[in-house]
């Protein structure tokens, strides 16, 4: 796939891949072998037919391919370019065996965005049940349970607390991996289902969960609010001007455009030398952020080594041919003052990875007397998040010991009636996982208010073929209605 | 939901004024002690506001806003009655306890004195006895006296120069209100950091709880940036969604103030193009009427 040049890139917030052109993509959806045990359906957190969609690309049928992408996932141009493909169903491919796996999500993208350009919207036909859903938070948990709930005949209403709507989406994922066109465009497919949007709505505060399922008369009501909250390292200096956290650099740099100041209001700290502590996907966005502000030196500080960075491959490497000074093994222990209250420097100590730990990774020990400082002006954290306190200060919801909400299997919380997904469960993840949290918990919600549940009779007959019980599959599925045949 | 109309505009002094926004779910939701961020227009920043007062009957939240930065003033001049909000998100913010103390001092300094309203109204309603303690720089200052006379039990004005009420700081009424009175559980400040810091290093030797309102900068509000992380004891909070309410004992004010510092330059910069696109408009505007003598 075509990409900027990294020397280029690097000062622009332009999108960093540039995409398949049809040529790319037709050679691309080649190499599928539409292997029969079709590994990479189990490795799709959201069990996309791949093969099926890669087949119609290589027929040069797009349109066909944007059918079955959109059976089960609402947000392929999202998706395709946010989803750690090597992780899911890249990892699995049978072609990666042997050679390289096929382009999965890049086909993905290339897919979502000729429907962005065409305007293709496969609204379906919607059976109102009255039945009236709220869902909490309009990042990717709560769009995708809003699309399958009003797929589903709900009247379907998504509170936001921000101005505009689209959670992480928005505020955390830069432009240059995820343009606000595309999310603008996946909203706005929403809207078409008849999703409504309210933002400006802190639930909790405004109203209660408890108002929403009582007085407001809402039959099922969706938690999918994120974690937030993020940590501090908690090491002397913490709190000096010039350490912040990379979700505020993030937000904002992306949701209040302070890349734009002062024609936009908000400000945004700009360093000349940047810190960046952390190796996750976050880490990675924040870095090359402050590149693109105009940063002359970033950093990235990790107290393990590359192998375990939490971040996807393809995001690292980026960061690496974009010009990011990676410190592997590097641990911070104090943040250096320089007398007026700013950032002088960083104090971190060498790193060595000893017996592996709970999490199976190796735990980093300090190599004793390796401590150095170095000069920088911007401190960034960007290593993780706790869960947000204000769906448990304000309603009767049951936590977990980390101050998550609590929910069984099928993600039903402990009030009835509601249900909860995405990273307010499970703490931070990644925009599929969200995006599957929420489609479970739609279709819990659906057996919970006695709804048909379109996806299931059509897993179960996955081997009926076109015309399982002589309907056809897209009459059932709820994607584009067939025009009439003759 | 509401487009977040503003149905009254008031101006206290040159510097200072009080919009009332229609809002009738914020109004019936609000309690003491919360807050509201507020966005001018689509490239305005979000700033954090008290909440003032609020009239469930009418549906309309009120906000006392003091211009001291590019925001507040553009707001100044472009926040008229009949004109909307770009977004109002709240009521933010843990809300303030107003049930558990029987004899209470409610100071406000300065733009503090709006905030401090609803508490007092609130421990007044809970039966308590509320000593009002309110400063302002000098006579011309003093605003909602009256609104206060019908709350509290007594009222100590406070100004600089002494031209209303005694002569000090709000730190003298308290000095005074605490040798009145020898059972009083708590008292309660909302003003300038630099105040509130004053408040607490006041009633710290009587071993008075003070709870104390913190106003650092924030973006979201709802915990998520992190930019409002305030030093309680030994531990870190954010203003947004662990207070903004916090005992005034525990507060590490320094740690506050620096960080209330963190944009000057840039708040500088804002402040400056902003004048900059004001005074070019006005000689726009000035060429546009004078050639032909006054086309109205």
């Amino acid at each position: 796939m075509l990409e900027q040049a990294p020397a280029a890139r690097a000062r622009n917030f332009q999108e960093v891949a540039c995409g398949y052109r049809l040529e790319d993509a037709l050679r691309e959806a080649e190499r599928c072998l539409l292997c029969p045990d079709r590994p990479c359906v189990a490795g799709c957190p959201v069990g996309i037919d791949i093969p099926g969609f890669i087949e119609k690309v290589g027929r040069k049928d797009l349109r066909g391919a944007y059918d079955i992408l959109t059976d089960t996932n609402l947000l392929p141009a999202v998706c395709g370019r946010v989803c750690p493909q090597e992780n899911q169903c890249e990892g699995v491919c049978t072609v990666g065996e042997s050679l390289e796996s096929v382009a999965i999500g890049r086909l993905e993208r290339f897919v979502g965005d000729t429907a962005i350009r065409e305007g293709w919207a496969n609204i379906p036909y919607i059976e109102p049940n009255r039945y009236r859903v709220g869902i909490v938070g309009s990042g990717p948990a709560g769009m995708a349970c809003a699309a399958d709930m009003a797929k589903a005949g709900c009247d379907v209403t998504v509170y936001e607390a921000f101005h505009v709507p689209g959670g992480v989406l928005r505020y955390g994922i830069p432009d240059f991996r995820l343009p606000n066109e595309v999310i603008d465009a996946e909203i706005d497919n929403l809207k078409k289902f008849g999703v409504k949007f309210e933002c400006n709505t802190l639930v909790g505060r405004l109203f209660t969960i408890e108002q929403m399922i009582g007085e407001m008369g809402y039959d099922a009501v969706f938690v999918g609010v994120g974690a937030g909250y993020p940590t501090g390292l908690g090491i002397p200096g913490d709190s000096l001007n010039g350490v912040l956290s990379a979700n505020e650099l993030l937000t904002r740099c992306n949701l209040m455009r302070a890349k734009e100041f002062p024609n936009f209001d908000t400000p945004i700290p700009l360093g000349r030398r940047v810190a960046v502590v952390g190796a996750g996907n976050t880490a990675m966005d924040a870095m090359r952020v402050c590149l693109r502000l105009g940063a002359e030196k970033v950093y990235c500080i990790y107290r393990r080594s590359r192998k375990e960075a939490p971040a996807r491959l393809e995001e690292v490497h980026h960061a690496e041919e974009e010009g990011i000074e990676f410190n592997w093994l590097t641990n911070p222990v104090a943040v250096l003052d320089d007398g007026s209250g700013g950032v002088r420097g960083l104090r971190c100590v060498r790193m060595v990875l000893g017996e592996p730990d709970d999490s199976g990774r190796r735990r980093p020990v300090p190599i004793g007397g390796s401590e150095f400082d170095f000069e920088c002006d911007i401190v960034v954290y960007a290593i993780g998040t706790n869960a947000n306190p204000i769906m448990g200060q304000t309603s009767k919801l049951k936590l977990n010991k980390w101050g998550y909400i609590d929910t069984d299997d099928d993600l039903a919380t402990s009030v009835a009636g509601v249900f909860a997904g995405g990273d307010i469960v499970t703490g931070a993840a990644t925009v599929i996982e969200a995006m599957g949290a929420g489609r479970k918990a739609a279709s819990s919600m659906k057996a919970y208010l006695g709804l048909r549940d379109p996806n299931l009779p059509y897993l179960v007959d996955a081997d009926a073929g076109d015309r399982p019980f002589g309907i056809d599959r897209r009459e059932r599925n709820f994607v584009r209605v067939r025009m009439a045949e003759t | 939901m509401s487009n977040f109309e503003i149905v009254k505009r008031e101006d206290f002094s040159d510097v200072t004024y009080l919009l009332e926004v229609r809002h009738p779910l914020m109004a019936r939701a609000a309690r003491p002690g919360q807050f509201v961020i507020v966005m001018l227009n689509e490239n305005g920043e979000r700033i954090p506001l008290t909440i003032a007062d609020f009239d469930r009957q009418a549906g309309t939240i009120t906000l006392v806003v003091q211009a001291v930065g590019k925001t507040t003033r553009e707001m100044q001049q472009a926040c008229k009655t009949g004109t909307h909000l770009h977004a109002l998100v709240g009521p933010m913010g843990v809300p303030s306890a107003t049930t558990h103390a029987k004899k209470v001092v409610c100071v406000g300094g300065g733009l503090g004195v709006a905030p401090i309203y609803p508490q007092a109204r609130a421990l007044k309603e809970n039966n308590a006895y509320v000593i009002g303690v309110l400063g302002f720089r000098n006579k011309d200052l003093v605003f909602w006296e009256q609104k206060f006379r019908a709350i509290c039990d007594e009222l100590i004005i406070c100004t600089d120069d002494g031209s209303a009420g005694i002569k000090g700081l709000v730190t003298e009424g308290i000095k005074q209100a605490v040798a009145r009175h020898s059972d009083i559980d708590e008292v309660v400040a909302i003003g300038p950091p630099i105040m509130m810091k004053g408040c607490a290093d006041t009633t710290r030797p009587f071993g008075i709880r003070t709870m104390v309102s913190l106003n650092p900068l924030m973006v979201d509000g709802t915990g998520m940036c992190g930019g409002c992380r305030v030093k309680i004891g030994d531990e870190v909070k954010f203003a947004c969604v662990d207070g903004p309410d916090f005992d005034g004992h525990r507060v590490d004010f320094d740690d506050l103030m620096r960080r209330l510092k963190r944009f000057t330059k840039e708040e500088r910069l804002a402040l400056e193009h902003w004048e900059k696109g004001c005074r070019l408009q006005k000689q726009i505007d000035a060429a546009a009427v004078s050639p032909g003598g006054g086309s109205e």
